[in-house]
């Protein structure tokens, strides 16, 4: 699948080029290898997602997606270059945003202050400017402000504004940190377990906003994610790994119906 | 103005009052939103120019006099300028409940036959479209909030900025039409259409004219001396009257500025940081702030808490009588004014009451340590009473005549007469034209006269004017001697003590008054746990002598305050016994809403209520309950039954023996 045409979803999405391309991705850990010659493609605008039993390698393919890990072998292609070796800063400011499995927020930081550091890519006004709040980084915070409320009004948290990350329910800070990913308005988002821990109201909140963040900002998602019925409905295609190989790519009813996948992942059907 | 024939200084709709603020009032602001965390804000000069565009779109949309446009969402400066737009194209707006599910919407969708339906957001636009195929009049519906709404087929749905665009764009084509149906618009055309939430059969569609509401927004705007600088905050539903008559029709007669919160869950943030002058809460809203409060302060320092509970006495002490103007020694106003720096002021602030000259409550009775907590801190509670079909206002109480057990005197312009067997009717200016389509209602409520029937029995109290209500009317009874048997009078007066969750009165048609009481587990429980006395469940605590006693205690200050009313002082409760279960819905003992149903606990505890009768002092019963699975089981208890103190009987029952 090396063109660049792009494809027509089940419910009518239009999807778009190659946004992103891993290339025969190795990487190894001493002796240990977390992933094995894996070569897929993320395209512009749809929801793809890389699902996997314990240790399969996901993680660290996220990983190697957002620069925290530069690949042993292998190539990672980023808007039609090859991506350099990078710090993840480095690739975060070329607009790839994510969550962590384990919520990294600040948690004596309020919920508007955590999001804010999402735009920290945006801003660049010196430190005299920003120590005496005075012309530019002023200029810059207002504006920053803007894109942040847009965020909290888009993801229904106004009412905890102001409330330290630290008191909020786990489900909720889920949301905070998608928030704060979102405000750095990035071209790839990487979730790594958004609905981990989740009860099914929160899980079925969490997916609804994925989706509306997909259809209103036409951001393409990568996600990671246990939950099989949440993978299968949310997706546009899927990468089967299991330790550490690709053994399935395509739509959800693709993945579903092939037998290596059922027999390494999901069982025997029942 | 030579042809000011009729209406207020020639104001004879609400487009007119609009006009009239957006040169008067141009630049003072008409609305403000939380949005994005900040207030945005329109003035009376921009309010009327977005409100012209969006009439304008509606004309471009083919909307024609009489039509009916519903109006679905929560309360946003949007919505209500949509309902002024409908009126200026010579349309009639109907706001609905937006948490109303998709057949009560079909109901009333499908009555008044809307053509059009503006709705708020996704949620709304859904409920709609997942009905549409049964409304054969519905042709066009406008969202506000474009979210997920993106993919949806846009053949008979527009974005409600899109509409006023084209309506801009289409001025020159459209803005006669425009002028020749405000033109058109006089006191007695439609002003909104609200349907009652019809707790029995299908709701009803009231039909309120431009005189109904303008003549009412006058009038209770100069009871309480309403001014341009005035804020509320708009948070009750749109399509309850009362919102339509503080945000519409009095914001429009006196031009004050309406705010809407962010969202639902940050209302009590907005609040505090808009302190509205003037304000509308129901009681439950009252109370839970209360219970807030006492709950954190329960939890804080032993010096604020002595600090709190120091002042709250002496604000109890004075308070109200400072609020009335009464006068107050030297040395209590001095305390008063310490305490209002260190204790009221502050919690004022802290519940965003800061700056409320006149604070309304009704809908039901208010406890009156509820009240007074409000009232002793300064601010300005007061209570009315009204209906839809009044356009609110019935009742209010006059500044400096304030209680909590009256409704206050007759509105202006309100005439109010008692019927025989104590039903309280009402003649007004406010009072609404039809029911829609319902004519046979209509006659049952309205006689020719133009005196309406509320339903409440009450009575005016000869000394003060003031009206009081006691009861629906329909569950007023007489006693064996013929005295009036009120049970919710009775009830509620016991369940304004916190340990008292449900009370039931029985007592038509017997020579006395006897109840059922069932204790308030959260309150009980905490009183228990502070004093050491261990229970196992609700039925040992509820039997638990001392808590027998607290009961007792409670019925006889109730008795004794019944005793003062001469028409009532023969509710007295004579003996009682808690019961050794909780009323609960699932045993169909309480409505869904939570109302006792009196004649279902009669027939069931039928044993219970002939021993309270027999004069015995136990009884032993057995009772089946409806778990929350499902499964049924049967709970055994034997009851102590106690006689409680009754004050004698005033003159007038001693004159008829």
């Amino acid at each position: 699948m090396k063109d660049t045409e792009g494809y027509v979803t089940a419910d009518g999405r239009q999807i778009g080029g190659t946004l992103m391309e891993m290339r025969n991705i190795t990487l190894r850990f001493g002796g240990v290898v977390a992933i094995q010659d894996i070569s897929f493609d993320i395209r512009e605008g749809e929801v793809r997602a890389i699902i996997g039993p314990n240790g399969a390698g996901k993680s660290s393919m996220l990983n190697v997606i957002s620069g925290f890990y530069t690949p042993s072998e292998g190539e990672v292609w980023y808007k039609g270059a090859k991506r350099p070796p990078m710090k993840p800063f480095e690739v975060a400011r070329q607009g790839v945003a994510r969550t962590f499995q384990n919520i990294a927020l600040f948690e004596g930081m309020t919920v508007l202050d955590n999001v804010m550091t999402g735009r920290l890519t945006h801003m660049n006004a010196g430190i005299a400017s920003q120590a005496l709040w005075w012309g530019k980084a002023r200029d810059e915070e207002m504006e920053n402000r803007e894109k942040v409320e847009r965020v909290i009004d888009f993801l229904e948290i106004q009412n905890i504004r102001k409330t330290p990350v630290g008191r909020l329910p786990y489900g909720l800070k889920k949301r905070v940190e998608l928030a704060r990913a979102l405000a750095a308005e990035p071209s790839i988002l990487l979730l790594d377990e958004p609905m981990a821990g989740m009860n099914v109201e929160e899980k079925e909140d969490m997916s609804r906003f994925i989706l509306d963040v997909n259809d209103e900002f036409g951001t393409t998602i990568c996600l990671i994610e246990h939950d099989m019925g949440v993978v299968m409905d949310l997706s546009d295609r899927v990468v089967v790994m299991d330790y550490g190989k690709k053994i399935g790519d395509g739509t959800p009813d693709e993945v579903r119906n092939n037998q290596d996948v059922i027999d390494a992942y999901l069982g025997v059907p029942h | 103005m030579a042809h000011m024939t009729e209406g207020a200084e020639g104001l004879r709709s609400v487009p007119a009052l609009l006009a009239r603020n957006a040169s008067r009032y141009g630049n003072s602001p008409a609305y403000r939103e939380k949005e994005y965390g900040i207030w945005q804000s329109w003035t009376w000069a921009e309010t009327a120019q977005e409100i012209e565009a969006l009439s304008l779109g509606l004309l471009n949309l083919g909307v024609n006099e009489g039509d009916f446009i519903a109006i679905i969402g929560r309360n946003r400066p949007y919505l209500y300028w949509s309902m002024v737009a409908a009126q200026s194209v010579g349309a009639i707006p109907v706001p609905l409940y937006q948490d109303a599910v998709a057949e009560e919407m079909e109901y009333v969708l499908g009555h008044c036959g809307a053509r059009f339906v503006i709705a708020g957001d996704q949620e709304q636009v859904d409920k709609v479209i997942e009905i549409q195929d049964d409304l054969h009049q519905f042709e066009h519906m406008i969202y506000l909030d474009p979210r997920g709404l993106r993919k949806y087929d846009h053949t008979r749905l527009h974005q409600f900025s899109h509409v006023q665009d084209q309506g801009r764009a289409a001025y020159d084509e459209f803005i006669k039409e425009l002028e020749a149906r405000r033109a058109k618009l006089d006191y007695d055309s439609t002003c909104v259409m609200l349907y009652t939430s019809g707790t029995t059969g299908k709701p009803k569609g009231v039909v309120l004219s431009n005189r109904n509401i303008i003549e009412t927004a006058k009038a209770s705007s100069e009871f309480d001396h309403l001014r341009a600088d005035d804020e509320v905050l708009a948070y009750l539903p749109m399509a309850w009257v009362g919102d339509f008559i503080f945000s519409i029709g009095q914001a429009y007669w006196s031009g004050f500025c309406v705010n809407c919160p962010e969202s639902p869950e940050t209302m009590m943030t907005d609040l505090r940081e808009i302190a509205p002058s003037y304000y509308f809460a129901p009681p439950r809203v009252f109370e839970t702030q209360l219970t807030q409060i006492m709950i954190r302060m329960e939890d804080s320092g032993a010096f604020k808490k002595k600090t709190f509970d120091y002042f709250m006495e002496h604000a109890r002490k004075v308070g109200p009588a400072i609020l009335d103007g009464h006068s107050v020694g030297l040395w209590d106003r001095l305390k008063y004014k310490l305490g209002e720096v260190m204790v009221y002021g502050p919690l004022k602030n802290a519940l965003g009451f800061s700056k409320v000259r006149v604070g309304y409550t009704a809908g039901e009775a208010i406890g009156p340590e509820i009240f007074d907590f409000y009232r002793s801190l300064g601010i300005n509670l007061k209570q009315l009473y009204g209906q839809t079909e009044a356009s609110v206002f019935i009742t209010q109480q006059p500044d400096g005549e304030v209680r909590s057990d009256t409704v206050g005197v007759p509105s202006p312009g309100v005439e109010i007469r008692i019927a025989d067997n104590g039903e309280v009717f009402y003649r007004s200016p406010g009072v609404f034209v039809e029911y829609y389509k319902n004519a046979e209602s209509t006659a049952d409520t309205k006689d020719s006269e133009g005196w309406v029937a509320t339903g409440d029995a009450g009575f005016i109290e000869e000394a003060t004017g003031h009206l009081r209500i006691i009861d629906r009317a329909k569950d007023v009874g007489a006693m064996a001697d013929g005295a009036m048997f009120a049970p919710k009078y009775v009830e509620n007066k016991l369940k304004f003590y916190p340990n008292i969750l449900e009370a039931v009165v029985f007592g038509a048609g017997r020579d006395r008054c006897c109840a059922f009481i069932n204790i308030d587990l959260t309150a009980v429980g905490n009183w228990a746990e502070r004093n050491n006395i261990a229970y196992a469940s609700y039925q040992e605590l509820a039997g638990h002598k001392q808590v027998l006693d607290t009961i007792q205690a409670h019925i006889e200050e109730v008795n004794a305050s019944i005793a003062q009313d001469e028409m009532l002082s023969g509710c007295q409760v004579h003996r009682f016994l808690v019961l050794h279960k909780e009323l609960d819905a699932d045993d169909g003992e309480l409505t869904r809403t939570r109302k006792v149903r009196r004649k279902i606990i009669g027939e069931k505890f039928e044993d219970l209520v002939n021993a309270l009768y027999d004069g015995s002092t136990s009884v032993y019963t057995e009772t089946e309950v409806t778990y929350e699975d499902g499964r049924k089981g049967k709970i055994k208890a034997t009851l102590e039954i106690r006689d409680a103190k009754v004050v004698p009987a005033t003159t007038q029952r001693m004159a008829a023996e």
